[in-house]
């Protein structure tokens, strides 16, 4: 019987000709990504363990990019902790505040490749399936131990195939495509599952929609989402002059469940507070209110979206009384989109561009007052999830934020694109 | 500490909450950044409740439906529910970086569907980890035990404690 994604390269990495799912295997990881302040944790858990060096400090990569800058003195300190601990260790991928969200950078920077198995320190992690990698997010504790032992079991989990076809109508993107299946299998629908990418409509979903898709498999509870590597991801990581081996399910494989969406059916979506698979088309919800559009995130605040915002905006204002976010994903992002004018362009149409990182997304910069409303292209929309639980956050993809920022209500992006 | 833990019945009064407790629920994502450990029994689920944390007493049970744990993988998430002394947590499904987070820490997590439906708000409860049976005193309910290599680290109090002893009997050797 053929197997899976998921059954082939955790079969690779523990050694195996087959595994079965329920199998648990023992697993050592291409690379661990670990971020933020809260490295204090791992940093903690590893000076426990009675060992004085990392287990290879090569494949273990640190980030600062949720406290970007950090507006107290307890975050400052942390950041410190984590910079004396990349130096001492010998970690050369340690990337400072200000370079960017870690899962951008990891693709960006050439540091994840199809077949590898990757585990991160946050639970977008599962961005890596994008170029065709098993990543899969892990607690602080058990990145501590990681750091010493390269080590750990995983369960082979049970795959659900995602059958894409068609094509994206204007104003359409991956965003309105994940956010539809969300709402389709609900928060817990891929439940430590692999999500497995294919059909004939893949081939045309370029990365930064395949890195989006990917992205938000964690909130339908998936363990990794993969879009095997194929041409696409070939000419993407062709930057890098690197070997690699691909990984692609068998025809044959055993899936426990198969989702289909036909993307010229597909139409703008919105994930209603504050439940991210409380989805609903745009249509039923143009004309409400405003305060705040957030665009930014590891899942869209890729250059893509910036440029899809700043087509939207030209010739109009952001609306009055909206405040409108733009966080470039990483530096990179941030100066490509420079370089295209599109960081100019939408702060003449009053944008506010704030660092690359993560920001807004889980409450550490531009919180919301009581009552207010936002419309977001990150991933979560609990309740608080931006430092105010009288809040509500409506998340949406870069054209449908742009619509709305510039109406000061939730808009459809349609009546803005060709 | 754990050890004795182990080595007897849990017990304690329940806490029952609904489905789909996400960690920003559990430990909003504002006091992430927060480096104090002594700080995040203080913000226990109150997501949920500004009221929550005072409600929470040493030995209680948390009692949660469908999804317990659902988003980030903040580590506070499970920190700030057993420093506030909760001694396990019932669910009837788990999100997969929660639990695998608890197990870590040392929390003991208990998936059992059929608990939510059969045991009410402040019920006392004793829970067998091993034998896998839920008791209060007119009713109860079996559950499939964890894995040993689970159990193994939940009794050593967490993957510190278990990665440091093996990382000695390795250098032992």
């Amino acid at each position: 019987m053929g197997m899976t994604f998921a059954e082939k390269i955790l079969a690779v990495k523990s050694g195996r000709t087959t595994v079965l799912p329920g199998d648990i295997v023992r697993v050592s990881p291409d690379r661990l990504m670990s971020v933020s302040a809260s490295n204090a944790i791992p940093i903690g858990c590893f000076r426990q363990l009675g060992v004085d060096r990392v287990w290879d400090p090569d494949r273990i990569v640190l980030i600062l990019d949720h406290e970007t800058p950090p507006h107290d003195s307890a975050h400052a300190d942390a950041h410190a902790l984590v910079r004396q601990f990349a130096a001492e260790q010998g970690i050369s991928r340690f990337f400072d505040v200000g370079e960017g969200i870690c899962h951008q950078l990891m693709i960006e920077k050439g540091l994840v490749f199809p077949g590898e198995l990757i585990f991160g320190k946050d639970s977008h992690t599962i961005t890596y399936g994008a170029v065709g990698a098993f990543a899969a997010a892990i607690d602080a504790t058990e990145m501590g131990c990681l750091w010493a032992t390269g080590e750990t079991w995983l369960k082979v989990p049970d795959s659900i195939k995602v059958w894409i076809s068609g094509a994206f109508r204007p104003g359409v993107s991956g965003k309105d495509l994940v956010l539809n299946l969300i709402g389709r299998l609900r928060s817990d629908g891929a439940s430590y599952m692999s999500v497995e990418y294919l059909g004939p409509a893949v081939i045309n979903l370029p990365m930064a929609d395949r890195m989006t898709v990917a992205n938000m498999a964690i909130e339908m509870g998936a363990k990794n989402a993969v879009f095997p590597a194929d041409k696409v991801t070939d000419a993407y990581l062709a930057q890098f002059d690197r070997h690699y081996m691909a990984v692609r399910p068998d025809p044959d494989a055993r899936y426990v469940g198969e989702e289909t969406i036909n993307l010229a059916e597909l139409s703008p979506q919105v994930a209603c507070p504050h439940r991210v698979d409380n989805v609903l088309p745009v249509s039923e919800l143009v004309g409400l209110p405003i305060h705040q559009v957030f665009l930014g995130s590891c899942t869209n605040g890729r250059l893509e979206d910036l440029e899809i915002a700043a087509r939207i905006l030209e010739g109009h204002k952001v609306a009055p009384g909206v405040r409108f976010l733009v966080g470039p994903a990483s530096r990179k992002v941030f100066l490509d989109a420079m370089a295209a004018d599109h960081i100019q362009s939408l702060t003449r149409a009053g944008a506010i561009i704030l660092p690359p990182g993560c920001g807004p997304c889980f409450g550490y910069t531009g919180n919301l007052a009581s009552g207010e409303r936002c419309v977001s292209t990150s991933n979560r929309n609990f309740k608080g999830r931006m430092g105010n639980p009288d809040a509500e956050i409506y998340l949406a993809s870069p054209a449908t934020a742009a619509a709305s920022a510039i109406e000061g209500k939730i808009a459809d992006p349609r009546s803005y694109t060709p | 500490m754990e050890k004795q833990l182990f080595s007897r019945l849990l017990e304690g009064s329940v806490i029952k909450l609904g489905d789909d407790i996400d960690t920003d629920l559990i430990y909003p994502g504002r006091y992430v950044p927060v480096v104090d450990p002594v700080e995040w029994p203080k913000h226990a689920l109150e997501g949920i409740d500004p009221y929550f944390p005072s409600r929470l007493r040493p030995g209680d049970i948390l009692l949660a439906g469908r999804d317990f744990g659902c988003g980030s993988s903040r580590s506070q998430a499970v920190s700030c529910l057993k420093l506030a002394g909760i001694g396990v947590i019932v669910a009837a499904s788990f999100g997969r970086i929660f639990f695998r987070n608890a197990v870590n820490q040392g929390l003991p997590v208990v998936e059992c569907p059929e608990a939510h439906a059969l045991f009410s708000d402040g019920d006392r409860l004793t829970i067998d980890l091993k034998a896998g049976r839920i008791e209060c005193t007119d009713r109860f309910v079996y559950f499939r035990p964890l894995p040993s290599f689970l159990m193994e680290i939940l009794s050593a109090g967490g993957l510190v404690p278990y990665t440091r002893n093996r990382l000695q009997e390795k250098k032992e050797k």
